[in-house]
């Protein structure tokens, strides 16, 4: 049987959707399919583009990546654009003149940004904002500007000014009606949100229609206006709304609404049965939807059609929440009170710069829409009333009134099963519970389990809520206690002994535990205990907490050897320690390997032979590396300015630097670091706990990645930073995850569960929203002024060198031990190895 | 080392060399045995116990280095391998029952501690 052939003419965000829902649709083995692009890389993130301008790259923006395609034998075919398609014999040509048949052809052409027909429109540094393409056209143009204009105060005019502002532009917004975001906020909202835009020093021109583009006398450009008016600007970049990127449809006779866009049916189909339409280029029932979410709708549809499905597209809904210079806004359904009768209720805050306007119905049962600005906490709640016409509760200002006392939830109870919770990826509350029900029970699992969550993160304080409530439906009685010898979690743990001031197990069991403890809240309470006073982990009080690793100060090995792990600050080592390091290791035969962390571990050291080892290795300069604790481990870096052609930054002494600061620092798990010295980012930092990369300006923080067993990208936390404010942050994040975190939770789960998420970190941080920040710096303070090297004082104690001996009656080692020779270095023996060694001997 | 009088009991170390909630390993007669003393605790009758170093599932002599607790009524070690429990009077694994390894007789003498050989 020859496969059906699908040709997908566009690899947009929606493009990219479409194959990947038809990828995973049960008929995918049935398929051939091809997608064509005319830009040169494959789908990326446009929600996200602004991202770009505050350190993320082409790759941070990507979708996909061709090894997706080439896995699941996807061809495409990029910087080759379909410009002919012959319907009756079903192929289409490519402007190379490559022919191509098709059985299904998709149009996922999307939008091209609308230039208004002004003289002087098409002269250099004139621009647009919607491809990577265009952004590299923006910064190159920003490095011979001072002053930059967008016309157009829409959804993304505010984007784009929000990237000329991060390029170091004076910025101006133009915009032809009396207020910003028109569509989307009433007059109530739009004033507020221009007050606040102004307040960052971006300067907004309402009522504004540009007539022409002159040479300009104190800058590159001069606008006038019909008003009379004039600005001086050196860069114009146009975002004023966006046309459907229609002309291969009109050019090949598929029927066209008036002002553009390809008709299509419920189906997805345009006027010919054999083509589709999805996306920003698609006209439904007269409407164009310049959203992501529906255009994801519509590709579903499309394939669910295509695959034999019964999948409709009737309609979408237009709410939005986003973030646009720092300004919190969300618009839903009518925010205008356009339906006849409508009435509003209206919460204005000027102090705190907060509008809320609720629009009901004539009976005060139904809410019909709203506006936030400065405070969008209510939106999930109010667009699932939206959403499922649900009835409002008697008072529905205490909907959007600031919470006094027990704010009135809506509970998620009342959400049918139906209820699309997250949009990014269509996901149910019945999908959630189902979820749920299969042994999800934190946030994490969630996510990986329904993606859910996962997109942009704005349906994170709903989700869990659903999660919450079905948890407790089923009787899942959520137990955080850490064992059964004390009934707390680690979090209460930790603020239990930092608020009491408490300095040793025993005197925490016994005001608030019971039993002896156990192998799991002992080396958690010691972490929290050493975290908090940073004594000696090995004083008679603690050493019983530690495991095995701290209290040999050691990884032990599956021989119950060790290995022995000096630090090697940002990797950074000279030739006479490692001549040290060398002459150690052949001394004592250890075998010897350099680490991912840019330092050198040596194994098969006896306990007899540890103090001995790293009593040479102290006097040689070197420090322990904590190699065996829950506490940072290395700080990894690139070489930096000081030799790199490309470095921006002195990576290395920032490395050096941070690590000798967080050296010892004991934490909820292991930490890691890295500072890159600029953006092609040689350290790998992004995989890090915390990464640093140099920018020209400063360095960028990120925050909360991992390698390993589960990778995640970091997330960037903050931009531009000078040094001092850099450690400022890294100080508050590392104290307030040790306050937070679970036991052995690496920073990269603890942030997916952390309610609020990054948003909710930026807030403790960096605007000290709960007014700790004084108090976590000066515990920093307190650890970093308060380090040791642990195995510098152990060899100073003769009472402590007692316990480096196999036997404490005996000099004997352990006759257990035995090694094997490999590649010039020793390995312990196996089994099998050790069996046929006695027989020899014997 | 000191010597003992005793033929059935073999001084190991002084009392003050084994801290309160740590272990020790000692040599008795070519065999590994593992010493703990746990903090005075009215539920158990003494403080010292000691049984075979080796843990029979992670396959090496480390039990006297496990982290010292309780598991419901069973006063253990964790195995610093795998984190298998191993009950310090009866010498049986919580995990797996079938593994079960050697206890030792212990005691206080003089202020030193001293195993019990074994026949």
């Amino acid at each position: 049987m020859s496969k059906q052939r699908i040709i997908v003419v566009g690899n947009g965000m929606v493009g990219h959707r479409f194959i990947e829902n038809l990828m995973d649709s049960p008929s995918a083995d049935n398929l051939e399919v091809i997608t064509f692009s005319e830009e040169p890389r494959l789908a990326y993130d446009r929600v996200q583009l602004s991202a770009y301008f505050s350190g993320s790259t082409a790759e941070d923006l990507s979708l996909t990546s061709e090894g997706y395609y080439q896995e699941r034998g996807v061809n495409f075919v990029l910087n080759d654009k379909v410009v002919s398609i012959n319907k009756s014999e079903k192929y289409v040509v490519t402007a190379s003149g490559r022919e191509e048949p098709y059985d299904k052809l998709v149009l996922a052409t999307g939008s091209y940004p609308f230039v208004p027909p002004v003289p002087g429109k098409d002269q250099d540094h004139c621009l647009v904002y919607r491809t990577i393409e265009d952004l590299e056209a923006i910064t190159d143009s920003a490095k011979t500007s001072k002053v930059g204009v967008v016309v157009g105060g829409g959804l993304l005019g505010l984007e784009a000014a929000s990237a000329l502002k991060n390029l170091g532009l004076k910025t101006h917004v133009v915009e032809f009606a009396p207020r910003l975001m028109a569509v989307q906020l009433d007059e109530g909202g739009g004033k507020l949100l221009r007050r606040k835009i102004e307040d960052l020093d971006v300067t907004v021109h309402t009522e504004k229609n540009t007539q022409e583009i002159v040479p300009g006398e104190t800058c590159r450009y001069r606008m006038n206006f019909a008003d009379g008016s004039i600005l001086e600007t050196d860069m114009v970049l146009f975002s004023a709304g966006i046309r459907p990127q229609d002309e291969l449809a009109r050019e090949f006779d598929l029927e066209m609404g008036e002002r553009g866009g390809i008709v299509i049916n419920n189906q997805c189909q345009t006027s010919d049965e054999d083509i589709y339409a999805i996306g920003e280029c698609a006209l439904w029932e007269g409407r164009i939807f310049g959203l992501v979410a529906p255009g994801y709708t519509m590709a579903k549809v499309a394939v669910s059609h295509i695959t034999g499905g019964t999948e409709e597209f009737t309609g979408a809904d237009m709410s939005t929440k986003l973030k646009l210079l720092g300004v919190d806004v969300a618009s839903i359904g009518d925010a205008h009170g356009n339906t006849p009768g409508a009435q509003s209720y209206v919460y204005n805050d000027e102090v705190n710069e907060i509008y809320k306007r609720l629009v009901v119905s004539e009976d005060n049962t139904r809410l019909l829409g709203a506006v936030l600005v400065g405070d969008v906490e209510a939106y999930g709640n109010l667009l699932q009333l939206k959403l499922n016409d649900m009835a409002l509760p008697d008072s529905p200002e205490t909907l959007i009134a600031p919470a006094i006392g027990d704010a009135p939830a809506m509970g998620v109870d009342a959400l049918p099963d139906t209820a699309q919770i997250c949009s990014c990826f269509d996901v149910s509350k019945g999908a959630i519970c189902g979820a749920v029900q299969n042994g999800c029970t934190d946030m994490g699992a969630i996510k990986s389990e329904t993606l859910a969550s996962t997109g942009c993160g704005g349906c994170a304080a709903m989700v869990k809520q659903v999660m919450d409530s079905e948890l407790e439906n089923l009787g899942v009685e959520v137990c955080n206690d850490i064992c059964e010898h004390f009934a707390y979690s680690r979090q209460e743990l930790a603020d239990i002994i930092r608020i009491k001031g408490i300095n040793t197990f025993d005197e925490l069991l016994s005001e608030h535990g019971s039993g002896l403890g156990c192998e799991i809240c002992k080396p958690a309470i010691g972490s929290i205990l050493a975290s908090y006073s940073n004594e000696y982990i090995l004083k008679k009080e603690h050493i019983g907490l530690q495991d095995t690793n701290d209290v040999y100060l050691g990884n032990m090995q599956k021989d119950g050897t060790y290995s022995v792990v000096p630090r090697v600050p940002g990797g950074e080592i000279t030739p006479e320690k490692l001549i040290v390091l060398g002459e150690v290791a052949k001394e004592y035969d250890l075998y010897t390997k350099v680490t991912g962390g840019q330092r050198i571990d040596l194994f098969g050291a006896q306990l007899h032979e540890l103090p001995e080892i790293w009593r040479k290795l102290i006097d040689a300069g070197f420090e322990t590396g904590h190699a065996y604790g829950k506490s940072l481990r290395t700080v990894k870096s690139c070489v930096g300015s000081t030799w790199c052609r490309y470095g921006v930054q002195d990576s290395v002494s920032m490395a050096v630097a941070v690590e000798d600061r967080y050296k010892g620092l004991r934490s909820p798990h292991k930490l890691k670091m890295a500072v890159s010295g600029c953006t092609r980012e040689c350290a790998e930092a992004q995989s890090k706990d915390v990464g640093i990369i140099a920018t020209e300006n400063g360095w960028n923080l990120y925050v909360c990645g991992n390698g390993g067993m589960r990778p995640r990208h970091a997330d960037l936390f903050a931009t531009d930073l000078d040094d001092e404010t850099l450690i400022k942050y890294v100080d508050r994040f590392f104290m307030f995850y040790i306050r937070t975190a679970d036991r052995l939770q690496r920073t990269s789960v603890w942030l997916e569960n952390l309610e609020g998420g990054l948003d909710y970190l930026r807030e403790v941080i960096i605007d000290d929203k709960l007014g700790i920040c004084e108090e976590l710096e000066s515990e920093m303070t307190k650890v970093v002024g308060t380090y040791q090297c642990e195995w510098k004082t152990t060899i100073e104690d003769p009472e402590k060198l007692k316990r480096f001996s196999h036997f404490i009656n005996a000099d004997e080692p352990d006759s257990n031990l035995a090694f094997v020779e490999v590649r010039g270095q020793r390995r312990p023996a196996t089994d099998e190895e050790k069996i046929t060694a006695i027989e020899i001997v014997e | 080392m000191s010597t003992t009088i005793s033929t059935e009991w073999v001084s190991i170390c002084p009392d003050q060399d084994l801290l309160a909630n740590t272990g020790l390993c000692a040599l008795l007669d070519g065999e590994q045995v593992a010493i703990y003393k746990i903090n005075p605790n009215p539920a158990y009758s003494q403080d010292l116990y000691a049984i075979s170093n080796y843990d029979p599932i992670g396959k090496a002599n480390v039990l006297s280095r496990g982290i010292l607790g309780n598991i419901g009524d069973h006063l253990v070690v964790a195995s610093p391998l795998y984190k298998q429990h191993f009950d310090l009077i009866s010498g049986e694994c919580l995990e797996d029952p079938e593994q079960r390894v050697k206890t030792y007789e212990v005691r206080r003498f003089n202020d030193e501690i001293q195993l019990k050989k074994t026949v």
